[in-house]
């Protein structure tokens, strides 16, 4: 018998995936936005400050339906996508990569933006007086020595995204297969009659999983250390 | 006369701070020296391109780094400085031999040579964080010059260090601006550096330049306006000849023999020789059955009042030497002292600070 039934791994591999696909296409823009705060003043910051974190604090289902209206079928964006490129986000896989991705987003852009805030700006200037162009620094200069927070931010990120639940099952509902990640397969176990050692083995899942992700950002943020040490 | 090698103007306005420093120099090293705040380290930020003046004029060798009115601007990266701080900020995620490696510009010393010079060649396969204050120092001068810089600043680049480091790093930096061909401009507000490193000095306090010249001209000048910036002495060109007489070494000077109670060196080194003015005693004859060794001839050029009952006198010596005395009134008056008056001006050999003899290219 296999370790895990056909329900358990595909709601296994499709968390990894969503999560995955979440933190690999929010990461440059995270990137980006970190060093826009970290980095440069304008008017507005603050406006656009509050905008980066607001999903840290609104009630995720809000942050669902905002997805649902602007991203949905007849939604704002989601509309158009439709009917100019006939992409469809909503009630998608990609539907929920999108909404764990703007749920993690606050927590990749925090990490990121506290570590790009310790690199010393005096090596950056160092850089330049040897002739390097501004693209050249942020990438030979700025970007390794912000590694640290960058791993932090993506193993924060990734486990914001596993955990994510009420902004998906808003925005792209429970559909097996497609939306129905760890947390919602659990869910749904637990409001199954009769689901209690289902449940259960999904919350084992849940542990190991959690377990393996922190200890591989652990040897992640060790190595990088030391690189940068 | 051929155009100087280094010509700066930089105005800064800020809200209770005002830069309005001018200065041309020579090939060789500029120190710019004066007290903490007077603006030294933002005229070097200027010359980098890392501080824009709200006006002004950079000109190196020729080129033009910055000119406001011209609306010239050169990018940091394009204008060829190399820039050395306080602290090495060596990228500290990079092996020393990368750091050395990080420009990607020609260079005019190859890397070997920069590595021999300065003694770094048992470091490359090293992380940064494992060198010590003076060898991180000497990796960052390193890198500045394999940038191919048309221009080295250093801005306090021995000040994180303590006294014995200094020492051993000073050495290196001479044979630095001994292997180098392009002008350097060196900030620190430290005499005994000053007097070693310098071919000009330029004077600043409160953001103006207050006197730039030689450093001899500098010290020797009897400017009041820095009088409170610079010790009360001279200094000296000297050669090194080897010859040691009972424990002392004898030095050439145009002014005529000169005796250091310490080891000079090897014949041949150049050397600028500090003589505090207190340590000055003069005399109207040639002194006969005194303990003091150094005895330089040369005629009073000028007398000013100090503190109502101290003179500071200032001898002119043979071969365009000028060399500073203290006395009081009462002895001038006693020697009848005016100016045109042949004198003796008699040091002894242990009057000299150790610390500001200092060999150097002259």
């Amino acid at each position: 018998m296999p370790l895990l039934s056909p329900f358990e791994t595909e709601a296994l591999l499709l968390s990894l995936k969503v999560s995955a696909t979440a933190v690999a296409f929010s990461l440059p823009l995270g990137i980006l936005v970190a060093w826009v705060l970290a980095r440069t003043d304008f008017p507005g910051k603050d406006i656009f400050n509050a905008l980066v974190h607001l999903p840290l604090v609104l009630p995720p289902v809000v942050v669902g339906y905002l997805l649902l209206v602007l991203l949905g079928r007849r939604g704002l964006i989601g509309g158009w996508l439709d009917a100019h490129l006939g992409i469809v986000i909503a009630f998608t896989w990609t539907g929920a990569a999108v909404a764990a991705a703007v749920m993690a987003f606050p927590l990749m852009v925090r990490a990121i933006r506290l570590s790009l805030e310790t690199v010393d700006r005096r090596l950056e200037q160092v850089a330049r007086t040897l002739g390097a162009s501004p693209l050249r620094v942020m990438l030979s200069v700025t970007l390794p020595l912000t590694l640290p927070g960058i791993v932090a931010g993506v193993a924060l990120a990734f486990a914001r995204c596993l955990g994510e639940f009420g902004a998906t099952i808003t925005f792209v509902s429970n559909i097996p297969g497609v939306s129905r990640t760890l947390p919602l397969a659990l869910y749904t176990a637990i409001n199954t009659p009769g689901g209690e050692a289902d449940a259960a083995r999904l919350v084992v899942i849940s542990l190991v999983l959690a377990f393996v992700a922190i200890g591989l950002s652990e040897v992640m943020a060790r190595r990088v250390a030391r690189m940068v040490a | 006369m051929a155009a100087p090698a280094l010509e700066v103007t930089v105005r800064v306005a800020r809200d209770r701070f005002v830069l309005d420093a001018s200065f041309t120099s020579g090939p060789g090293v500029t120190v710019l020296a004066g007290p903490s705040g007077a603006g030294k380290s933002t005229v070097v930020a200027a010359i980098a391109g890392l501080a824009r003046p709200d006006a002004g004029r950079i000109v190196v060798d020729g080129t033009v780094l910055f000119d406001s009115r011209e609306g010239v601007d050169l990018a940091t990266a394009r204008r060829r400085v190399g820039y050395v701080l306080q602290d090495a900020l060596l990228f500290p995620h990079l092996s020393v031999a990368a750091n050395l490696r990080y420009s990607r510009r020609p260079v005019s010393l190859p890397f070997e040579r920069v590595v021999d010079i300065l003694g770094i060649g048992h470091l490359l396969d090293s992380r940064p964080n494992t060198l010590s204050g003076g060898e991180r120092q000497r990796v960052a001068i390193g890198r500045a010059l394999l940038s191919g810089p048309a221009l080295l600043l250093m801005d306090e680049p021995l000040a994180s260090l303590d006294t014995g480091r200094r020492r051993e790093l000073l050495p290196f930096i001479e044979n630095v601006r001994a292997a180098l061909s392009i002008p350097v401009v060196y900030v620190t507000h430290n005499w005994p550096e000053i007097i070693r490193l310098a071919d000009t000095v330029a004077l600043m306090e409160q953001g103006r330049v207050r006197a730039c010249g030689p450093v001899q001209h500098v010290l020797a000048g009897r400017n009041e306006e820095i009088a409170h910036l610079v010790p009360e002495g001279s200094v000296l060109d000297a050669v090194t000849t080897g010859e040691r007489i009972d424990g002392l070494d004898r030095l050439d000077t145009p002014a005529g023999p000169f005796f250091l109670n310490y080891d000079a060196g090897p014949a041949g080194r150049a050397l600028r020789v500090f003589i505090d003015a207190h340590d000055v005693t003069l005399a109207l004859h040639r002194p006969d059955g005194l303990s003091v060794q150094n005895t330089l001839q040369g005629t009073v050029a000028d007398m000013a009042e100090r503190d109502g009952s101290n003179l500071d006198v200032r001898i002119a010596l043979p071969g365009n030497q000028t060399i500073r005395s203290r006395i009081t009134r009462h002895a001038g008056e006693a020697l009848g002292l005016r100016p045109g008056m042949d004198v003796f001006a008699l040091i002894k050999s242990v009057a000299f600070d150790r610390r500001l003899h200092w060999h150097g290219t002259l």
